[in-house]
């Protein structure tokens, strides 16, 4: 085995190892913690296969900004770690589709011709990656941004209605 | 091959060594610095007593801390109490292994560059770093279990996040300027003239974005003493508040060395040799930052708010459509 071998396996075992303990940790905050973690080795891992770009986009967007509100939830509301195990017709959709996910990963893994030979190392610099993206994948991208404006007009139009009705309240 | 592996690695291990012995030490005299400046601005002698001039401070400050306690609150959550000050003080030195500060050196026909690191999304790898530093932040102020703690913590968050933005958006036109993410080139990109002449709204706008980032004053509700004791940090004692501490001035010695490589064109200068430059650059804001604490009343929460996402996110995100328009039209 290669250092990359090695140091791949590692970051897949830490991703793997955290988000499991995120869905399992009964206490909000620790399943926050190992979400960041998981994260953070996400992003680790695009570093090691060539894509420092993207690496670093998964450290900033995932692991820094929208773990930073759901800690920011959590941190407010002080969550008690409930001890009831749930009703049937929630974890049943998520048994069926996870069992769905293991059979497609496990068909890929070793169906696909290709997929036992491991592919060679290589480097996107952060330019290559941009023209790559905006030459083949314009309109993803355009479709994607025009869905994030939407989702910002959204909350700004229930952000204002809720602040208005609070002062009033207030006075 | 082996041999040079080795010889490669040898070299990198001593030259992290330096340059972490060197930070630590100057992190430590940063306090020094701070309080007897700050004791010359308010006409009184400040720190004199351990050593001349007070310079075997640090040294004193240093025992005492790591001699002290170290307690943790009954009703905190242990394991995160514990972590989170590593978090901010790991994430502050692993920063500065991207900045650039000096144009490298030939030692026994090996030409070193002096950079720990050269990565090519070297900005943003400084932005992800600072992201992540918001969770030692919050968690410690969470996981104290004291309202000072948790004021400090989710104001320290709030404030954290909301002027990362426009330090992200001041960067842009930097980028745009120097066509690369990395340091070096950027650094590179102003031999001709420092981009603070081209730049002067992005120069503007990332000092306070960037000050407001580090919690200093005129931006350190998070610790405000007045109202909140010693906002997230209230509950530490010991190495744990040494590390907190020791995070703040690594970010300040960071601070000036990122506004020199940015803005101010990094190690290049007429004269006098480059490293010199780049000390010289970073002493300038280093001091500046102290002036400013020295002078500014700290500003309000709502105001702070204000401020970030109603005046700097809009300056910055013109500044980005000038910028582009301007290299377009030139190019």
């Amino acid at each position: 085995m290669t250092l990359y071998a090695v140091t791949f396996y590692v970051l897949a075992a830490i991703v793997v190892l955290s988000t499991l303990l995120a869905i399992i940790q009964r206490q909000v905050i620790h399943a926050v913690v190992y979400l960041i973690v998981s994260f953070f080795a996400t992003g680790l891992l695009f570093y090691l296969l060539g894509a420092p770009f993207l690496a670093a986009l998964e450290v900033i967007i995932y692991a820094g900004a929208i773990m930073v509100l759901f800690l920011f939830i959590v941190m407010t509301v002080r969550a008690e770690s409930g001890e009831d195990k749930g009703e049937i017709y929630q974890w049943l959709p998520a048994v069926i589709l996870g069992i769905i996910s293991l059979f497609v990963g496990g068909v890929l893994i070793f169906e696909i011709p290709g997929s036992k030979t491991g592919l060679s190392t290589g480097m996107a610099t952060p330019s290559a990656f941009g023209q790559f993206l905006f030459k083949n994948y314009w309109f993803p991208v355009e479709i994607a941004s025009f869905l994030l404006l939407i989702g910002l007009v959204g909350a700004l139009y229930l952000g204002r209605r809720e602040s208005r009705k609070g002062s009033e309240d207030r006075r | 091959m082996l041999l040079e592996w080795i010889l490669g690695f040898v070299f990198l291990i001593v030259k992290l060594t330096i340059v972490l012995i060197i930070l630590l030490t100057v992190a430590a005299y940063l306090v020094w610095v701070e309080r007897k400046l700050l004791g010359r601005i308010q006409a009184r002698y400040g720190p004199n007593r351990a050593g001349e001039f007070g310079l075997l401070q640090p040294l004193a400050d240093l025992v005492k801390l790591i001699t002290k306690e170290d307690t943790v609150p009954q009703e905190a959550n242990k394991g995160i109490f514990l972590l989170a000050p590593g978090v901010v003080g790991l994430m502050a030195l692993l920063i500065f292994a991207v900045v650039p500060f000096g144009s490298g050196v030939t030692l026994w026909g090996r030409s070193i560059p002096l950079v720990i690191t050269d990565l090519n999304v070297g900005l943003l790898f400084i932005l992800a770093l600072s992201s992540i530093s918001v969770y030692g932040i919050a968690l410690g102020g969470w996981a104290s279990n004291s309202k000072y703690s948790l004021l400090g913590g989710i104001r320290g968050a709030a404030q954290m996040i909301s002027y990362e933005v426009p330090m992200g958006l001041s960067l842009v036109p930097v980028v745009m300027l120097a066509r690369s993410f990395s340091l070096v080139e950027i650094t590179n990109a102003q031999s001709a003239r420092p981009f603070i002449f081209v730049q002067p709204v992005s120069f503007i706008l990332f000092l306070i974005a960037a000050l407001a980032e580090i919690k200093r004053i005129p931006f350190d509700l998070p610790e405000a003493e007045n109202e909140l004791g010693a906002g997230y940090h209230t509950e530490y004692s010991g190495m744990r508040f040494g590390l907190f501490f020791l995070g703040e001035y690594i970010t300040m010695i960071i601070l000036g060395s990122l506004i020199a490589v940015f803005f101010l064109g990094g190690w290049h200068g007429p004269l006098l040799p480059p490293i010199i430059w780049f000390l010289l650059k970073v002493g300038i804001i280093v001091f500046t930052l102290i002036w400013f604490r020295a002078t500014f009343p700290r500003i309000r929460y709502d105001q702070l708010m204000n401020t970030g996402w109603k005046v700097l996110i809009p300056i910055a995100l013109l500044n980005i459509v000038v910028t582009g328009a301007l290299v377009l039209g030139t190019s």
